[in-house]
């Protein structure tokens, strides 16, 4: 950073943009110009600081003070109060949930005691359109490490040493996945970035591309100096507009800088990076669906093998690697294989990111080490469930994974361990659920999900969801069968063995793992026709207790399809016929009159 | 049938997208973002100009048209109005703010109002799952989005005065 004395970091990601931080960004600048203070002080947009559930997040260096939930009017306060008078502004604090206490520091925050970032080390930290501020923070140094000190086989020595596995879902190990591509003889060979982040929950990648764009062009560089690929294509969704922008600028960045193009840094290594556009498909997360879609076909999967390292995009040999995993490689080329394995647990080094969503505190991204527990994650940094309601389930690896009972809470998180409770990592959205959350409608919500995406190549994963689908539907209508248990088991089963690629490998796990961990609410739905958790509309009814209806009528008023009749200060009746089962009149009611079974 | 005759003008912007990309069939979901970004929607008429522009068969354009959710062959209303439906909204409440909103505007997903000022989609996680449930009217987010607010959001576009609701949101 340059010469000035105070810096305001403001986070640009996607959430916080949302949330006006662009205006907010224009009126610290205005109020800082109002008091003169254009010299001493700069406005920097940054990435994602992670603690999305409180944004948007100003944070004023150098005393390191942690701004949450500021609005554009609070710019004047900012500037007023703290530029000038050296004063923080309380009201803008975070306020400790437990002890009420007001932190100005982020390090004193629960939510960041317990993370360790690797790879979103930069992210909150720099601009990430300036690359003089990446590599100000060693950025850069990695690469032009292994051009002029390592081979490429010791480059893949020291990756493969470090134990860094896939972040994208399967954890494959990455440097073995790096040899396999460089002992494919080809003419030409190619990097693939995977930024096709479709997992509905988790946004990581799209906040390393947005928080820190060149780790990922630095570590696809050096990738491919240890294959042998002179090329490199980023497949991104286009929903993503911000993250190609900035991805668009680091590109343009580092060719001026000399450090993409010809000859990079005088070794004689040629690298240059494209951007492929996806359009919307989760199956093109699968590295052969997605090698499809860059070449401009439908993103359909074929059988492996052949596996893309052999055979890839255009018939030659690719890596494809996710966002994650590249942006974890240029911190283990600086400070060692040795330093990076120390981390995590026997099988899963290192850290892993967290997209911490649903009903709990502190939605946000996190990165914690291999083997933190749940509990650790989900109480300590995620700061509980919303509302002090208490905790159901966690859903980790999205329509792939499973969902996780109370049971597993304090089981260390690493690939193998979440394997075995029946889920799996996935790319790290980590959806937490209440008690008001009905599992068997999740089973199906993930289910719609897969339907939709389903290619339709194979039948089994065509065919076979969709009665799956069907059998959900059947038990949240009230019309189950305590058979139809047995037939989501055996069905899921056969999708399971039987579908060409992981979208169908996978498919049935949510509806596997709510039958064996909430097997109770299944029998519920299909013997008592009840939903425990009331959300299944079709089971429920609303009534009207006589003894307790005054005869408001804001019941009456408010329902949208007149099911509700009755004389004013008489007890009212609802028509179950017209009810539509909304749920208008039990929220309206003053006197708790509407009763719910 | 008649057959749609589309302007000249616009088969010249197609024809310059594909040149664009030098004519090349492996290029075929750009030139798609491309023209599709240029004329809102990918009706049949303008796959077949484009199809033979790259050399590909109509049906591999329109097969590749159908896989893709993002490109669409019905034209989108003039605010699209997109309910996240990804996990994290789901559970914070999205699936009653997209029932208030296909009562409201008596649609349903996929379709546009008859006057053509609202379409409605669900998409899958636009990643701004702090502000669960999020709903995305062109380009503008709003978070945080409970069932009862959806009738003022509408209300605010229809009068075409957006700025104050975004406020507000």
């Amino acid at each position: 950073m340059t010469d000035y004395k105070i810096h305001l970091l403001i986070c640009g990601g996607t959430g916080c943009k949302a949330a006006e931080s662009d205006e907010i960004k224009k009126q610290l600048k205005h109020w800082i110009e109002e008091v003169g203070l254009e010299d001493e002080a700069q406005v920097v947009f940054t990435g994602c600081f992670g603690f999305c559930e409180k944004g948007p997040i100003v944070k004023v260096l150098p005393d390191n003070t942690f701004y949450v939930g500021v609005t554009p009017a609070d710019a004047e306060d900012i500037v007023k109060e703290h530029l000038i008078k050296g004063r923080t502004v309380p009201r803008l604090l975070y306020k400790d949930p437990i002890t009420n206490q007001q932190i100005s520091d982020s390090k004193g925050m629960d939510f960041y005691k317990k993370q360790t970032r690797i790879a979103l080390r930069n992210c909150g930290f720099i601009n990430p359109e300036s690359i003089d501020e990446y590599i100000s923070r060693d950025g850069y140094a990695a690469m032009g490490k292994c051009l002029t000190e390592y081979s490429p086989e010791e480059t893949i020595k020291e990756i493969k040493e470090s134990g860094l596995r896939g972040r994208g879902g399967g954890g494959f190990p990455t440097g073995l996945k790096w040899e396999i591509t460089r002992k494919s003889e080809a003419d030409q060979k190619y990097v693939v970035c995977n930024a096709d982040e479709g997992d509905p929950g988790a946004f990581m990648d799209r906040s390393i591309l947005e928080g820190d764009p060149h780790s990922v062009i630095e570590a696809m560089a050096i990738c491919g100096y240890c294959i042998g690929a002179d090329k490199g294509l980023v497949y991104i969704r286009a929903e993503y507009p911000l993250a190609i922008e900035r991805l668009k600028t680091a590109l343009n960045q580092a060719r001026e800088y000399g450090l993409l193009g010809d000859d990079i840094l005088g070794t004689g290594f040629n690298f240059e990076i494209e951007i492929r556009l996806g359009a919307g498909a989760f199956v093109c997360g699968e590295e052969t669906a997605l090698i499809h879609s860059m070449e401009g076909l439908r993103g359909e999967p074929t059988f492996k093998p052949p596996f893309p390292s052999v055979s890839g995009y255009l018939g030659k040999p690719t890596n494809v690697n996710n966002v994650e995993t590249f942006a974890n490689i240029p911190v283990i080329i600086n400070k060692g294989a040795s330093w990076f394995n120390k981390i995590g647990t026997e099988n899963s080094k290192g850290t892993k990111v967290f997209a911490l969503a649903g009903k709990i505190n502190n939605v946000g991204l996190i990165e914690v080490p291999m083997g933190t527990t749940l509990r650790e994650v989900i109480y300590d940094i995620g700061g509980g469930i919303k509302d002090g309601k208490g905790f159901k389930s966690v859903q980790t690896g999205g329509p792939s994974g499973g969902c996780l009972t109370k049971d597993f809470l304090d089981t260390p998180i690493d690939y193998d361990n979440l394997l075995a409770a029946g889920s799996m990592m996935g790319s790290g959205g980590m959806i937490v659920m209440d008690e008001g959350d009905c599992m068997v409608g999740i089973a199906k919500f993930y289910l719609e999900f897969t339907l939709e995406e389903s290619c339709g190549k194979c039948s089994p994963c065509r065919i076979g969801n969709k009665r799956l689908y069907e059998i959900l539907e059947k038990i949240t209508n009230g019309n189950g069968e305590e058979v139809d248990i047995e037939r989501l088991k055996l069905l899921s089963n056969v999708i399971k063995d039987t579908s060409l690629c992981g979208l169908g490998q996978t498919s049935p796990n949510p509806v596997l793992s709510t039958i064996l961990n909430f097997e109770d609410e299944y029998l519920a739905h299909v013997n008592e026709k009840k939903c425990p958790s009331g959300q299944c509309k079709a089971l429920l009814k609303y009534d009207i207790i006589e003894d307790l209806c005054t005869g408001c009528t804001l019941c009456f008023r408010n329902c949208p399809v007149g099911a509700i009749t009755g004389e004013r200060r008489q007890p009212h009746y609802i028509d179950q016929l017209l009810c539509i089962k909304c749920g208008v009149c039990y929220e309206k009611c003053k006197f708790n009159a509407i009763k719910l079974s | 049938m008649p057959k749609i005759k589309l302007a000249e003008n616009t088969i010249q912007i197609i024809k310059d997208v594909c040149a664009e990309f030098n004519n090349s069939e492996g290029e075929l979901i750009n030139v798609l973002h491309k023209v599709q970004h240029k004329l809102g929607y990918l009706p049949a008429e303008v796959q077949e100009v484009i199809a033979k522009e790259l050399n590909a068969s109509v049906a591999k354009v329109y097969g590749v048209v159908t896989f893709y959710s993002f490109f669409t062959m019905i034209p989108k209303g003039e605010f699209p109005i997109s309910i996240c439906m990804g996990t994290a909204c789901y559970v914070r409440g999205a699936e009653q703010v997209l029932s208030e909103f296909k009562r409201q505007l008596k649609v349903e997903v996929g379709e546009s109002t008859n006057d053509g000022k609202f379409s409605l989609n669900c998409l899958r996680c636009v990643g701004a799952c702090g502000l669960a449930p999020v709903v995305m009217v062109g380009e503008k987010v709003f978070g945080r989005v409970a069932p009862t607010q959806v009738k003022q959001i509408i209300a605010e576009y229809r009068e075409g005065c957006p700025s104050e609701v975004a406020k507000s949101a």
